[in-house]
């Protein structure tokens, strides 16, 4: 394609570089410098969309960043699909493929488009108005009407394949904006030595100054200011330079998170990470993002082919493109006069048409007549003809009381159109900064900073260039602790507006369609109707209209919608206040924000020193807390089921191998380790003899369970603590905290050893043969090594801390080597048991065998809402403590009083019916609804050494109801159980004393 | 993302610590002498100021020392990090702490 709307000369496109790409299929061609948006312009296509609730054709607005309605699917590969992306930002390059969204079945002929005929019926809060009757509407009818009308763009459907990177920085003074404001502040930082940062959303930096093409700087042109700058600051080792990097979020304490865009540009982007997020943690920030102008509000402004004024000179001037041959700017304010001016000179047919009187403008009046071009003073505009693209502008005389006289149709193909200006206080805001209304630029500006930060420039509400370059050098210099003050001189900036909010109309204001929010459809009557109906803050307006809610978040609107509001409640706009800026500025990538955290390297992943062991015989794994822990070792064609139930055998009759190294595990030494103990364990501890174990169970001060495990003393002064595999950072943390806060004065050290010893749990009747052996210096015999205590000495030549304890009911030994020794002993214990029909079990297998014994699992059995005496082990208590972690809240009046979940067993009728764990429990299911559920079941499985299902469960009162029926709840209905003790096997306790 | 001055390591970022309430609380000495409302109050009354706070925090991911800090709950500016059993070091804390906090008229 020719490019018929590409300008001779000009613009700072490299023309000996043309690039082609898509739109919906059809190739677009443009040069390097372009944005999608100016190719697309340069090839006369303004219909790029479809509105978002009417489906009304949209074109191009503007430029930059605030672009509300130029929406695109950006396509750069297979899984590289981004919805969303605005064209005016999106740079051209050679096989991209663009799309445009909403609607069917295409971009010219769409269905959907049938909601601009019923818009009388879409009015502010129509879901709310429409969507509330009948109530069994909303599942079936409704939310999946809502749903599929709902969003803009489709979502991705594969992952994504590109890579992101993360960095931290630090500097002295983050500037953010490359315009003239931001510029002179960083060069006014860099000179003092400094670190600066530079950050500008653009591809190249210069802001404003890219498509002033007339502006002088201190005598010369404005382009020779900005390459001298440009090449000062690049020299500087200590400035860094980022273009295509978004300030998008302020947090506390100047944390500033940037989103730099790597290869989105590039043809070929090789390796390099997509995007990268920058998390900068400056010392000042110099906020210089620049302003945003405000569309007019007339009826049908939104049609293809009306621009903001300024986004037409960009185009002219940047890019080198006309958006149309034959220009109308309609403004209420003095800068469209220099877009009308820079269109004539590009050889253009321009018209202006001004809300202000001759009186109120300025010199811009007299230059731009100067030109030979029509200048229309007090007129307004009542609407725009063309549907998919605008083919006229009706305009009126108007009088200051809003009389309009005779209609004027001005025919055109392009509009400019300016409202004035808005401040970007976004980060400012973001900021917790306090704003402030200023009425002499009709807007808020920044006041009173929280943050060690100050704005220069158009985002502080100085729209001339020479007040820009001198504000951002001061900005800059003062944020680098400098007192140096420079003045510039530069051409005048055509500056001033008068307010207007919707634009002065014959006809009624009720009928016709005059945008504010272009992004969410939503209109001037949407927003004075949401007033009437009693909407009167503006943050309801803005829920109850969405206006402002869209993903340019009210960027073009917001003023506009605000000056609505005030006006229809006859108060200030300050009395109105605005809405609160949230983050991000623009849409960032979820890919930016996740950075390398994805895969294997979303979350690290333990493993013990048994994990390749396991992997090699075949153990499927689970998960528990960071852990990869063996699961269960099926042999070929076993499931679950029957490998559970062989390994469960093998225990109870022969003997089982069970790695257990993820067992937490805390050394307390020191002269006071034994007080320490007796403050936070609910046991005694003093009198312990060194070379024993207990079970240990620990509290929160509130009095619930908080972890448990067996403690051996190693020595007077030392404890080897183990917690659970979940809860050993949250046990250390308790201790530290208490160890800390409230008893400095104890000696005692706290160290992790999780991961130093690891452990090799032997369980069942042949045990000790197995590993007799191997040990030297213990002495095995029962008389000599009890149940619950625990010996030095070595195992295949390690030194081992090996305890005789039991969490099958078994005799049972936990081995605890040094981690790097723990592969070759296990391989030498696994040898060893081979003569003894040695099985590997995993986590399903101990968990069966524990509940066999009725042995609680810390977040099972317990939720941090049950007691000792919940679960029957208020006998660990020590009576003559005065005190311990716990001790004054066992004596609530809730903790005291009857009726509370108590730890039972329950056995189904049927013994093959295994419940399911968390079902409910209640005393007669004949009761009608809601039921009054007495406990939920904890614990549940097949016991093949009982040859039935059996399960544990928290019921209130449930000690009291031994013997008695129950029922719980199961997917068929209703089984009946009997209450029992929880002890399923060897009641009496024998076996583990073998 | 808060900057806290850790005393032990100096500034670090928020994600190192673990904030754990309101500081100057301490464990009674006989709690077996309290009513149920005392201990209650012990237990489970905390304040929550619109201002200065005193807080607990934990460099959880650092040292893994408690220190005590006040922080401007409006503005989240911390005026002083403190280790545990000092008192604030700085002039502007000095000024703060004559404007004495509920958590220090029961401390």
């Amino acid at each position: 394609m020719a490019q018929p709307f590409r300008l001779s000369r000009g613009g700072r496109i490299d023309r000996s570089r043309p690039v082609r790409f898509t739109f919906n299929g059809r190739t677009v061609e443009g040069f390097h410098g372009d944005s999608v948006a100016s190719a697309l312009l340069a090839n006369g296509i303004h219909l790029v969309g479809r509105s978002f609730k009417y489906h009304r054709p949209r074109g191009i607005l503007s430029h930059g960043p605030d672009e509300p309605s130029a929406l695109l699917s950006v396509d750069r590969g297979p899984g590289r699909i981004d919805p969303n992306n605005r064209a005016s930002v999106v740079e051209a390059r050679d096989g991209l493929k663009t799309l445009s969204q909403n609607h069917w079945p295409s971009l010219e002929h769409d269905i959907g488009a049938v909601n601009d005929l019923l818009s009388p019926v879409f009015v502010a809060g129509f879901y709310y108005k429409t969507f509330m009757w009948p109530r069994k509407f909303w599942d079936k009818v409704y939310e999946p009407f809502i749903r599929a009308a709902a969003g803009l763009g489709k979502a991705p459907s594969v992952p994504d394949p590109d890579r992101y990177a993360n960095r931290h920085a630090h500097c002295d003074v983050l500037v953010v904006g490359a315009g003239p404001a931001g510029l002179s502040a960083a060069l006014a930082a860099a000179r003092t030595g400094k670190r600066v940062i530079l950050a500008d959303e653009g591809p190249e930096p210069g802001g404003a100054l890219l498509h002033d093409v007339t502006a002088e700087i201190d005598g010369r042109p404005a382009a020779e200011w900005l390459s001298a700058t440009l090449a000062e600051l690049d020299s500087r080792e200590t400035v860094i330079l980022l273009p295509r990097t978004t300030a998008f979020g302020y947090y506390n304490h100047n944390h500033v998170a940037l989103a730099e865009r790597i290869t989105d540009h590039l043809p070929n982007p090789g390796t390099a990470p997509r995007e990268r997020l920058w998390q900068v943690r400056a010392e000042q920030v110099v906020l210089a993002g620049g302003s945003h102008e405000r569309p007019l509000v007339f009826a049908d402004n939104d049609r293809p082919g009306i621009l903001l004024a300024e986004s037409v000179r960009v185009f002219i001037n940047r890019y080198g493109v006309a958006p149309g041959r034959r220009i109308v700017f309609a403004t209420s304010g003095a800068s469209a006069y220099a877009a009308a001016l820079d269109a004539k000179a590009a050889g253009l047919h321009v018209t202006l048409v001004d809300l202000r009187t001759e009186s109120e403008c300025g010199p811009e009046l007299a230059r731009l007549k100067a030109t030979g071009a029509e200048v229309l003073t007090g007129h307004t505009v009542i609407g725009a003809k063309g549907t998919k693209r605008v083919t006229g502008l009706i305009v009126a005389p108007v009088d200051r009381a809003g009389r309009c006289g005779a209609r004027r149709l001005l025919p055109c193909d392009c509009v400019g159109m300016s409202g004035g200006w808005t401040p970007a206080v976004h980060l400012f805001s973001q900021s917790r900064g306090k704003l402030a209304y200023d009425e002499t630029i009709d807007a808020f500006r920044p006041g009173t900073s929280v943050q060690a930060e100050r704005s220069a420039g158009a985002s502080r509400g100085t729209y001339d260039l020479a007040g820009c370059l001198q504000e951002g050098f001061a900005a800059g210099a003062a944020a680098a602790r400098s007192e140096e003050r420079r003045n510039f001189t530069a051409s005048p900036t055509l500056t001033g507006f008068r307010p207007v909010r919707a634009m002065p109309t014959d006809v009624d204001p009720g009928k016709v369609r005059a945008f504010v929010d272009f992004q969410n459809d939503v209109t001037a009557k949407d927003i004075t109707l949401a007033v009437r109906e009693g909407f009167h803050s503006i943050e309801h307006v803005k829920r109850y209209t969405t206006t402002g809610m869209a993903t340019d978040q009210g960027k073009t609107s917001n003023m506009n919608a605000l000056g609505i509001v005030a006006g229809q409640l006859d108060k200030t706009l300050p009395g109105v206040g605005t809405t609160t800026f949230r983050p991000p500025y623009t849409p960032v990538t979820f890919g930016a924000l996740v950075g390398p955290a994805r895969h294997a390297l979303f979350d690290p992943i333990r493993t013990t020193p048994i994990h390749e062991w396991a992997e090699e015989h075949g153990a499927l794994f689970e998960n528990v807390a960071l852990w990869r822990r063996a699961w269960y070792f099926p042999k070929s064609g076993e499931d679950l089921h029957e490998a559970v139930a062989r390994e469960c055998e093998a225990v109870r009759k022969g003997v089982g191998i069970f790695d257990a190294s993820t067992l937490g595990k805390i050394e307390v030494v020191g002269p006071d380790a034994a007080e320490f103990m007796n403050r936070i364990y609910i046991n005694p501890w003093l009198k312990l003899d060194v070379g024993r174990c207990r079970y240990g169970l620990m509290l929160k001060e509130d009095g619930y369970i908080l972890d448990d495990g067996v403690v051996a003393r190693i020595a007077p002064d030392c404890f080897h603590v183990t917690t659970t595999t979940g809860g050993a950072p949250r046990v250390l943390a308790h201790m530290e905290d208490y160890l800390q806060t409230e008893w400095p004065d104890l000696r005692v050290f706290l160290t992790s050893t999780t991961e130093q010893w690891a452990v090799i749990a032997l369980q069942g009747p042949k045990a000790r043969e197995v590993i007799a052996p191997l040990v030297d210096g213990i002495d095995l015999s029962p008389e000599a090594f009890p149940h619950m205590a625990m010996r030095q000495g070595t195992i295949c030549g390690v030194p081992t801390r090996l305890f005789r304890v039991s969490f099958t009911g078994e005799l049972g030994f936990e081995i605890n080597v040094p981690s790097d020794h723990a592969r070759a002993v296990w391989e030498a214990v696994w040898k060893a048991g081979q003569a003894h029909g040695i099985t590997p079990y995993g986590t399903e297998t101990m968990h069966v065998l524990r509940a066999e014994k009725g042995y609680i699992i810390i977040g099972q059995e317990t939720d941090g809402t049950v007691t000792p005496d919940d679960v029957g082990l208020s006998g660990m208590i020590a009576k003559a403590k005065k005190d311990f972690v716990g001790k004054r809240s066992l004596a609530r009046p809730d903790v005291v009083a009857s009726g509370r979940k108590q730890l039972v067993g329950l056995v189904t009728d049927d013994p093959k019916v295994v419940l399911d764990e968390g079902a409910q429990i209640v005393d007669d299911p004949g009761q009608p609804i809601p039921m009054r559920m007495l406990g939920h079941v904890t614990s549940s499985y097949w016991s093949p050494n009982c040859g039935r299902s059996i399960a544990m469960a928290l019921v209130a009162d449930g000690r009291a109801r031994q013997g008695r029926s129950l029922h719980v709840t199961t997917p068929e209905g209703f089984a009946r159980v009997t209450v029992v003790d929880p002890v399923f096997f060897d009641p009496k306790g024998e076996r583990i004393h073998a | 993302m808060l900057l806290i001055a850790c005393p032990y390591c100096g500034n670090r970022p928020e994600t190192e610590f673990r904030c754990g309430g309101q500081a100057h609380i301490a464990r009674p000495a006989d709690p077996g002498a309290l009513s149920d409302a005392q201990w209650a109050e012990y237990l489970f009354i905390r304040d929550n100021p619109r201002g200065i706070h005193a807080e607990r925090w934990n460099h959880v991911h650092g040292c893994g020392r408690w220190f005590n800090a006040r922080r401007d709950t409006v503005s989240d500016r911390f005026l002083a990090t403190y280790k545990m059993g000092e008192t604030p070091q700085s002039q502007e804390s000095n000024s703060i702490l004559s404007t004495s906090t509920q958590a220090e008229a029961r401390a």
